[in-house]
């Protein structure tokens, strides 16, 4: 009796044994980055040093870009290893991000989108403080405050975003009707371009953030800077004007101004997303960042894309004349990367960091990659695309921009607004609407 | 001791092979048969023992300890907060529609796939041309694995789409409706594209079932003057019952659980339209990092899952598993 017990002991140290050696057998294989990485260097030397980036750049133009600025950083610095790993946005961004952070292996060198959310990871532990390492350069950096928490930098943007609509100017001339400065003028446009038979406005819905882009510009039409700034810190919108904003959101809903079948319509995968539409010329506007023309480039045809650069044109969220808020306030944010891993492997990412804020690759970024607005100030006459340099204009006279506020707020809240935005335009009601103003603060 | 444990260990695998026993572990096992048979319970039980204790049993225990906690998956677990995730659980609207949306998926698929699956397998046990090729078509869906399906039907229900096109040209452009994007409309497209994927499944199921029908019963039942109809009342579907009951318990489970072909579909969405439990699951835990909460989602999917696994057990599988699971046959 007693042997046979031993013996299922010895079978289940075996069986352990093997399965533990399963396991950390395929961990291993699965984490090239912590195996070259700095065990062999510590401090400030970057020898033989692997780091694995997480980018939401899968197509081209910006695929391209960040492959030469690797190549190119790589020949700079010898012994440091760059492995690109481009990973689709929404998968990137809501699942692949946090689980990464929740493990012990998470990515060196990660995109993420600075505000509470960025605050949030730094929870985490594993995000590292490079406030020494950029603290030369970070000054010439528009936009940094935006990647640092508690005046410690966490990350640092690589390019800046505004939020405006992008249309097709061929389609505006044939149907002659000219950019709208009011929503009534939107709205009027609307129902000509729809005669036309043109879908008027494409949106995104089943991503939910396009629809909380156009909730939140009527916000920043309707409330003061410092309102939608408190309200976001109380993570509850309480003040009456963004039931005033809902309230003009659903007055414009009312005249119908998307695609058909917006709902099941997803933002950037495919000819059929709301930026595909734009791009094919089925549908004439929409609001979206300023990386959409990259999202266009990626999605459609090759004619439909050379014709892109002459026939995109942008304009601001129109305005809502006799409301509280700022008529030139526009919505945006950027694009940043923070850095985790071994002292050497921070280090390095800083570095690298530092490499794609230079001049040179900010140039490539907004010139080619068509990524939005360069932070280094001096570099937006790189900016290319007509369109871009329209939205980089305004901007610079915007009274002031806000973060995208599903950002702002940490995680759970910020889900939980562009959830229930989402819902409201799917089942507009009462009941939905209001549902908005207090989702933040829902458990 | 451990001389001793080597031996034996080493007379486990020989004792397993009765034609390689040689002349001194005779003895052994005349011995102690009883010890032998421990010891290739423990060797064959043991790593699906260690297998299902690791990834079934402790995760469960784990989520269920998790759900007392608010935690955002970063850092220590913490802080402790009770039982207010399963308070707010059940005043959550949003939780409260995923539950009808899954029960509703549910039903349908017993209610509508169940008779449908019956009346097909029936059919397709007869001899006909082309028998063979009908199953196989039947039965391909269920072969892709249901990623496939998600973006295929997906993709074919676009407006303007294939499915749009294939009812225009058949006269039905009137009946064509905004597939993926009509909020009332998304749960039952849904359960529409799980049938395609699923009904195959439960056929082969029933026509294996149909195999174990005797046809001797079924001729005798003619002579004595019954009808096809009676036949299939009286004779054929009786004794298909207990591969129905099955089909009733890995279906019901199944659809309690729903999540990926939903998930392409339609991302649970427009809005909630046709959020599942697992789909709203998967948003708060991975998505929104709310991890004491979602698990907290797990355990009641859990619950319920287990409390039907065992009133069906119960109440329906108990002529079925007699013998399985109780010493009164065998």
């Amino acid at each position: 009796m007693r042997s046979s017990r031993a013996l299922a002991v010895a079978a289940l140290a075996v069986a352990t044994a093997t399965a533990a050696a399963a396991c950390s057998s395929g961990s291993g294989s699965s984490s090239p980055s912590t195996s070259t990485g700095g065990s062999s260097s510590s401090g400030s030397s970057t020898a033989n040093v692997t780091l694995t980036w997480w980018n939401n750049g899968t197509n081209q133009p910006l695929l391209g870009v960040y492959q030469n600025a690797i190549k190119s950083f790589e020949a700079a610095n010898p012994g440091i290893t760059i492995q690109n790993v481009p990973i689709q946005n929404e998968t990137l961004q809501k699942t692949k991000i946090p689980l990464a952070l929740q493990g012990n292996n998470p990515p060196n060198i990660y995109q993420q989108w600075g505000g509470g959310v960025l605050a949030q990871q730094v929870s985490s532990g594993k995000v590292a403080n490079i406030t020494s390492d950029v603290s030369s350069w970070i000054g010439n950096v528009a936009g940094a405050q935006g990647w640092a928490v508690n005046g410690q930098q966490y990350g640092v943007p690589v390019d800046l975003h505004v939020v405006g609509f992008w249309y097709r100017k061929d389609i505006f001339q044939k149907v002659g009707i000219t950019v709208p400065t009011t929503i009534a003028q939107l709205e009027s446009d609307d129902s000509k371009l729809r005669a036309a038979g043109y879908a008027p406005i494409a949106v995104g819905s089943k991503d939910g953030w396009p629809d909380a882009f156009w909730w939140e510009s009527f916000a920043l039409r309707d409330c003061s800077q410092s309102t939608v700034t408190s309200d976001i810190a109380a993570k509850n919108f309480t003040d009456p004007c963004f039931t005033k904003a809902t309230n003009d959101l659903d007055a414009f809903l009312n005249t119908n101004p998307f695609q058909a079948g917006f709902l099941g319509t997803s933002s950037q995968t495919g000819a059929g997303s709301s930026a595909g539409m734009v791009a094919s010329g089925k549908a004439a506007m929409e609001l979206q960042g300023d990386w959409d023309p990259s999202v266009m480039q990626g999605v459609a045809s090759k004619a439909d894309a050379a014709k892109l650069s002459s026939e995109l044109g942008w304009f601001p969220f129109p305005q809502t004349p006799g409301s509280a808020g700022s008529q030139t306030a526009v919505l945006g944010g950027g694009d940043g990367f923070s850095c985790t891993g071994t002292t050497a492997q921070v280090t390095a990412c800083a570095k690298f960091l530092q490499y794609l804020d230079s001049p040179a690759i900010q140039d490539q970024l907004v010139g080619v990659g068509q990524t939005g607005e360069p932070v280094l100030a001096s570099q937006s006459h790189a900016i290319t695309l007509p369109a871009t340099q329209t939205a980089s204009a305004y901007l610079k006279t915007a009274a002031y921009e806000q973060l995208y506020f599903d950002t702002a707020l940490p995680t759970k809240p910020g889900l939980n607004l562009d959830a229930a935005i989402a819902n409201y335009f799917a089942k507009p009601s009462t009941s939905t609407a209001s549902a908005i103003l207090s989702s933040p603060s829902a458990p | 001791m451990s001389q001793r444990t080597a031996t034996e260990a080493g007379l486990g695998p020989a004792a397993a092979d009765d034609s390689a026993a040689a002349g001194p572990l005779r003895a052994h096992r005349r011995r102690s048969p009883k010890l032998i048979k421990r010891t290739e319970l423990t060797i064959l039980l043991a790593p699906g023992l260690i297998l299902f204790v690791g990834f079934v049993f402790v995760p469960i225990i784990i989520a269920a300890y998790y759900s007392f906690f608010s935690w955002g998956g970063y850092g220590p677990l913490g802080p402790s907060v009770g039982f207010k995730n399963y308070s707010f659980a059940f005043h959550d609207l949003y939780f409260i529609h995923a539950i009808e949306h899954t029960l509703i998926l549910t039903v349908l698929s017993v209610v509508i796939q169940g008779p449908l699956s019956i009346a097909i397998a029936l059919l397709l046990n007869r001899k006909f041309f082309g028998r063979t090729f009908l199953r196989m078509v039947i039965f391909a869906p269920y072969v892709l694995p249901p990623a496939v399906t998600g973006i295929m039907w997906n993709l074919m229900l676009q407006p303007n789409g294939f499915v749009d096109q294939v009812m225009k040209s058949l006269g039905l452009g009137g009946l064509v409706q905004e597939w993926l994007a009509n909020a009332s409309l998304t749960l039952w497209v849904n359960f529409v594209v799980l049938t395609w994927q699923y009904i195959g499944f439960g056929i082969v199921l029933l026509l294996a079932g149909l195999q174990g029908v005797p046809r001797e019963l079924k001729e005798a039942a003619s002579i004595d003057g019954a009808g096809p109809w009676e036949v299939t009342r009286r004779i054929t579907l009786p004794l298909l019952a207990p591969t129905i009951r099955i089909w009733g318990f890995i279906t019901v489970i199944g659809s309690l659980q729903i999540f990926d072909i939903v998930w392409i579909l339609t991302g649970g969405g427009p809005g909630e339209s046709s959020e599942t439990i697992a789909v709203y699951l998967y948003t708060k835990g991975v998505q929104a990092t709310d991890y004491g909460y979602a698990s907290a989602i797990a355990v009641v999917l859990f619950a319920f899952c287990f409390v039907f696994a065992l009133l069906y057990q119960r109440f329906a599988l108990r002529r079925d598993m007699q013998g399985a699971l109780t010493r009164e046959v065998g």
